[in-house]
Parts: structure tokens; sequence; C-alpha cells
């Protein structure tokens, strides 16, 4: 069985799924990425798709799967690099990838986990820090 | 390109997922030969993929027949899904989103009916299950 690699850069694990999974394949890279996440401490996941020719009920429950756990775990996890086709065809076949966070391409990705870590921090709003009601407004 | 292709029919055992693999990249060969466009060609690799689990996993394996149909004004492909298995019993209730026995999402055979341009089922309780689907060329 072919396995897809898990690269991390800075605190985002990157994955770039280049072959055509099978099943078990897309079963294994949820459980790895699981692991990764925990022994790394990363708080970003990006999934890039741009090679991707289709998408399945198969995998789009597995998108929406790791978007799941890694949300337990404290990661945000992002899928960009969606063919056009790809997005018609998910459409039609009635897939929502509920829960599933997207961008055009990995920078976008990068830039949109930034900003939600920022934003669950409260890095941009230092004046509720003063009034010290932050933590629950948003 | 395509002079060099054989467009016969083609038959692909179904037993495991290794298999589906193997039919998609089948059915997109094919596609790509008849010169479906590249949306019609997402949809119909989308939805083989759908039938091929369902044959392997309810259906116990089978076999994918890929053939190019003419009707004289275009060209099509069209693929027969035939396993030996326990046959569907309320083929009404199969056909509705969101109903799986397998644990899937149950979007296997609704939504690849949507994905094609003709569908048939063939099935009784005990006497196993045929898929045809065919898409056509615009």
């Amino acid at each position: 069985m072919e396995r897809v690699p898990i690269l991390k850069i800075g605190d985002i694990l990157l994955v770039s799924i280049q072959i055509d999974m099978s099943d078990q394949t897309a079963v294994t890279l949820q459980e790895d990425l699981a692991e990764r996440i925990v022994a790394t401490g990363c708080h970003g996941v990006i999934i890039d798709i741009t090679a991707l020719d289709i998408v399945d009920s198969f995998v789009g429950r597995m998108l929406s799967t790791i978007a799941s756990i890694s949300k337990v775990l404290d990661a945000e996890t992002v899928v960009v690099g969606m063919r056009p086709a790809v997005a018609i065809t998910l459409v039609e076949l009635g897939l929502s990838l509920n829960g599933i966070r997207t961008a055009l391409n990995v920078e976008r990705g990068m830039e949109l986990i930034a900003a939600t870590r920022d934003d669950d921090l409260g890095y941009d709003d230092p004046e509720d820090v003063e009034s010290g009601t932050a933590a629950t407004s948003s | 390109m395509t002079a060099g292709v054989d467009l016969g029919p083609k038959t692909q055992a179904i037993g495991s997922d290794e298999d589906v693999v193997r039919v998609r990249q089948l059915v997109r060969t094919v596609a790509v030969a008849v010169k479906l466009s590249l949306v019609d060609q997402t949809k119909l690799v989308t939805a083989a993929s759908e039938l091929a689990r369902n044959t392997l996993i309810y259906g116990g394996g089978g076999t994918a027949e890929v053939t190019v149909v003419e009707d004289g004004r275009r060209r099509g492909v069209r693929i027969v899904f035939a396993d030996s298995g326990p046959g569907i019993v309320d083929l009404g209730l199969a056909l509705t989103d969101g109903y799986t026995t397998g644990g899937g999402l149950g979007l296997g055979l609704s939504g690849s009916r949507r994905l094609v341009d003709d569908f048939d089922i063939q099935t009784a309780p005990g006497e196993g299950t045929r898929i045809t689907i065919t898409k056509w060329s615009r």
C-alpha cells in the first residue's frame, strides 16, 4: 500500500496528495495525521488536493473526518487547490464537506490558519484585553 | 494520441480496494479517448468510483466492463458493474440520498445517478446487482 507523506513546515503540517489513493491509503493518512498533530504540536493542517482529479464520497468523508479530528486536537484544517471540475462534481454528488475550510492555494491556506489562530488568541484586539472581558466576548 | 488507444470493451475485476483504483484509471483513459469534456470525465470517473466501491462492499466483488458506445451523432462511455451478491431488497430506499446499510454516506447510488446521463439498475434479492451507466459526449 502506498502512503501519503506529511511534511512539517513551521507550525503547519502540509499534506500534498499526489497519488490516486485506495480507500485503505486514505484511512491510513487519517491516522498518520492525527499522530503527527499530537507528536509535533502543530496548530494547522493544510491538505493540498491540486493533483486529485476526483474526490468521491469516501475521500470527501476522509477530509471531513480529518478536519474534525484535528479540531479536537487543537489544529485547524484547510483544504486547498480543489479543481473546478471536482467542485462541480462534488456538489452534484451531494457532498457538502461539512466543517471543511477551503482556500485557493497553499499560501492562502497558511494565511487563513494564521488569521484564525490570531483571532482565537485575541491578538488582534488589545482593547478587549485591557477591559478584561476579552475571553468571553467575541 | 487517441489513435494509439484501444477502444474495444475492457473488463476490470473488482476484488480489492486497489481494484477500485484500477477501475477509476481505466474509465479515465477511455473517457479521455472519446473526448468527454473535463467536467464530464470528472463526473463519470467519480460515479465509477462510487459504484465500483459498492460492487466491492455490498456485492462482495464483481466486475466493471467499460465499452465505447455510439448513437450516430455522438460517442459515449458505458460501464456495467455486475456482482453476484445479495442484491438490493428495497431499491427505492437504496436510491434515496443518505440511506446506507454499510456505514457510508449513502450517496453512492443516488449521487452517481445524478452524475451520468443514463442509469439502469437490475437487481433482486439473492440474485446480485447489475448497474449500467452511460455518459455521452456533448
